[in-house]
């Protein structure tokens, strides 16, 4: 477990109160029990494929907590349970779409799990093309200024993503313009199994911000604090009209890339459970016993509610019906015809 | 009515939209201070301002991605790609993004945006100013695909084109821009997507075309006709989705069957035509199903005679047409 010494005043300085603490906690319990129910799920034969957040939801919580899910647009890629539960999806939508199921708000059975997307939430649909959403981003961050909104537009991806052309090409569009978005490169180390050394010749992402005349900044990915502190202020610029920002949370992916993959082919189990050691969650859970907001009662209470809240959801889930084969043919166009 | 060439056209039809609807923008390389590199944007940043009509990085996917994302909330955007040509490295955007969000979404999100892109050759243009890849698009459900070959469709297809909730690839053949001109009502008007329209009516032989063979096919007809043969030339305008009902009454009018296009022969729309057509009114052929095509090289090249030889035109397709009316 973490020490406290010197986090003491941190949520204080930012003005988090402990319910807001409290709610952030939650959140990272909820996504990482709701990840380890998918993993589960599929390793019982009862679903296809899951991709996992697990170890990155620090990046993903202490991120969308500082914004506001009412006035802003997220582009999140397919590790974001913790953003899209703090922007408004439940585990039963995520699980709907886990079972591929009719009631799936985010595709309706027709994508792969966590393509996440509500337009009522204003969660923009992904596909499975790393680095699409980027220049998305930059677009909503255009239509916000253009449409004189409140809002920022952010958007999320690994560290693969950064060799992309579209991450290059976005983030110029929305740095020429000054366009109000935050970036959010989510740098687990890996492209499934290619380390970062085969990806980039840099030590940080966030330097490649330079060459597009914005803020480059680096954050401790599985600290939910900074990753709050950071994106908080990459927004106040955005909202100021002083334009995007990139942030760069270092993590650590805790498992392999998804239920397809075995991660013994590229990196060591020593390396696995060193990062294990530094688990987002146990360090705010220290971070709050340290600072008297959460007694270990209080922890074991919530993590059984969230354990049970998740165990239903999974089970209303699995009895949700399919889509019918007749679904295959819908919304292709807005008409039928396509006339 | 007054006479417009189909740069005018668009220009008009842009700006008319731009009035009706403070939602569309226009965004492309060089599409503000110099108003585009065919000047069908001349003029509208003036009107509408820097913030509507955007001097884009030359970048095509992320214009296309950018309008993608503006479409995400409430925008209609119009991206121009300078020539089709140079639109492949936005063809992810187009293909696996604008295509698929209606469908991935299951209906949650739909994807409002018109990519106006120059095709087509005849411009001493080369291998990467003549291209004319449009039977990719058409490929792929979720995008629709229009070729006006005359300024009034020019006009009335970016109209409908710019209202339509679904993405719209608008190929316009860069030869026609100024060479081709024709009556354009001042007034507000839409040509719908998914209508052909017949040219010419004649009872012999169907010509399915569109673009500039659309002007090419008519003049091929009038030889014909000299020769006793009466040639029926449809304009098909929209690509995807094809207007079958109209290509099928032609067909069974007159039982033969020309399709010409300047993109290459093999996996071009024509043979997705000719495959409709056989599975459709087979029993009324009196006739093959012929195409007339670019041939399958990989482009036009630059010197003179490889665009000619390259290209049809109309004395080739009265003479497939000759060939056609002996059967």
């Amino acid at each position: 477990m973490a020490t406290v010494s010197g986090d003491q005043a941190k949520h204080v300085a930012l003005g988090l109160d402990r319910a807001q603490l409290l709610a952030m906690y939650e959140k990272l319990l909820v996504a990482r029990f709701l990840d380890e129910r998918m993993w589960v799920l599929n390793r019982q034969g009862r679903v296809a494929f899951v991709i996992s957040c697990q170890g990155q939801e620090a990046c993903q919580v202490g991120s969308a907590f500082a914004l506001d899910p009412d006035t802003d647009f997220v582009l999140p890629y397919y590790r974001d349970v913790g953003v899209v539960l703090v922007w408004g999806q439940t585990p039963l939508d995520l699980l709907l779409a886990l079972f591929a199921r009719a009631g799936d708000p985010s595709s309706a059975g027709r994508q792969m799990p966590s393509h996440f997307s509500s337009r009522k939430l204003r969660i923009l649909s992904p596909s499975s093309v790393v680095g699409t959403q980027i220049p998305h981003c930059a677009g909503v961050g255009l239509s916000i200024k253009l449409q004189r909104q409140r809002g920022v537009a952010i958007t999320y991806f690994g560290d693969g993503t950064t060799s992309q052309g579209d991450f290059h090409e976005g983030l110029n569009f929305a740095a020429v313009h000054k366009l109000p978005c935050i970036f959010v490169c989510e740098n687990n180390q890996y492209a499934i199994s290619e380390p970062q050394e085969r990806q980039m010749a840099v030590r940080d992402v966030a330097v490649r911000a330079v060459a597009y005349g914005m803020p480059g900044v680096i954050v401790d990915g599985n600290d939910v604090l900074e990753v709050y502190s950071a994106t908080r202020e990459a927004a106040d610029r955005a909202r100021r009209g002083e334009g995007p920002t990139l942030i760069e949370a270092k993590t650590y992916r805790l498992v392999p890339h998804s239920s397809d993959d075995n991660d013994r082919r590229y990196r060591t189990s020593a390396e696995v459970e060193e990062w294990r050691t530094r688990d987002p969650i146990d360090r705010f859970k220290a971070y709050l016993l340290g600072n008297g907001l959460l007694d270990e009662h209080e922890d074991a209470a919530l993590r059984a509610s969230v354990r049970g809240a998740i165990q239903d959801a999974a089970d209303a889930a699995e009895r949700a019906p399919s889509p019918t084969a007749a679904d295959l043919y819908a919304h292709v166009y807005a008409t039928p015809s396509g006339r | 009515m007054p006479t417009k060439t189909v740069i005018e056209a668009i220009r008009e039809g842009l700006a008319e939209e731009m009035r009706r609807d403070d939602r569309v923008i226009v965004l492309g390389e060089d599409v503000g201070t110099a108003g585009g590199v065919f000047g069908a944007t001349v003029g509208l940043q003036t009107e509408f301002g820097v913030e509507r009509v955007i001097d884009a990085p030359l970048a095509e996917s992320c214009i296309v991605g950018v309008a993608i994302g503006a479409a995400f909330n409430n925008v209609r955007p119009v991206a121009e790609i300078q020539f089709m040509d140079f639109i492949h490295p936005a063809m992810n955007q187009i293909m696996n993004e604008a295509a698929r969000i209606r469908y991935r979404s299951a209906g949650d999100f739909c994807c409002p945006i018109v990519v106006r892109v120059p095709f087509g050759g005849g411009v001493h243009g080369g291998l990467y100013h003549s291209q004319s890849i449009e039977a990719l698009f058409c490929h792929i459900p979720g995008l629709k695909c229009v070729a006006p070959s005359s300024p009034y469709d020019a006009k009335g297809l970016l109209k409908a084109a710019i209202r339509d909730d679904d993405p719209v690839i608008f190929c316009e053949h860069k030869r026609t821009y100024r060479l081709i001109k024709g009556e354009v009502p001042d007034g507000d008007y839409a040509v719908p997507i998914g209508k052909a329209i017949v040219r010419r009516a004649g009872t012999r032989i169907t010509v399915l075309t569109y673009g500039l063979m659309v002007h090419y096919a008519l003049e091929a007809a009038e030889s014909a006709a000299a020769k006793d043969i009466d040639v029926e030339v449809v304009d098909l305008r929209t690509l995807r989705p094809l207007d079958t009902e109209l290509i099928l009454e032609s067909v069974r009018k007159t039982g033969k069957v020309l399709i010409v296009h300047e993109a290459n022969k093999t996996g071009g729309i024509g043979g997705e035509i000719a495959a409709l057509i056989s599975e459709e009114a087979f029993d009324a052929l009196d006739g093959p199903v012929t195409r007339l095509c670019a041939p399958d090289v990989p482009a036009m090249g630059y010197a003179p005679v490889f665009e000619q030889a390259f290209l049809p035109n109309a004395s080739r397709i009265e003479a497939a047409l000759t060939t056609l009316a002996e059967y």
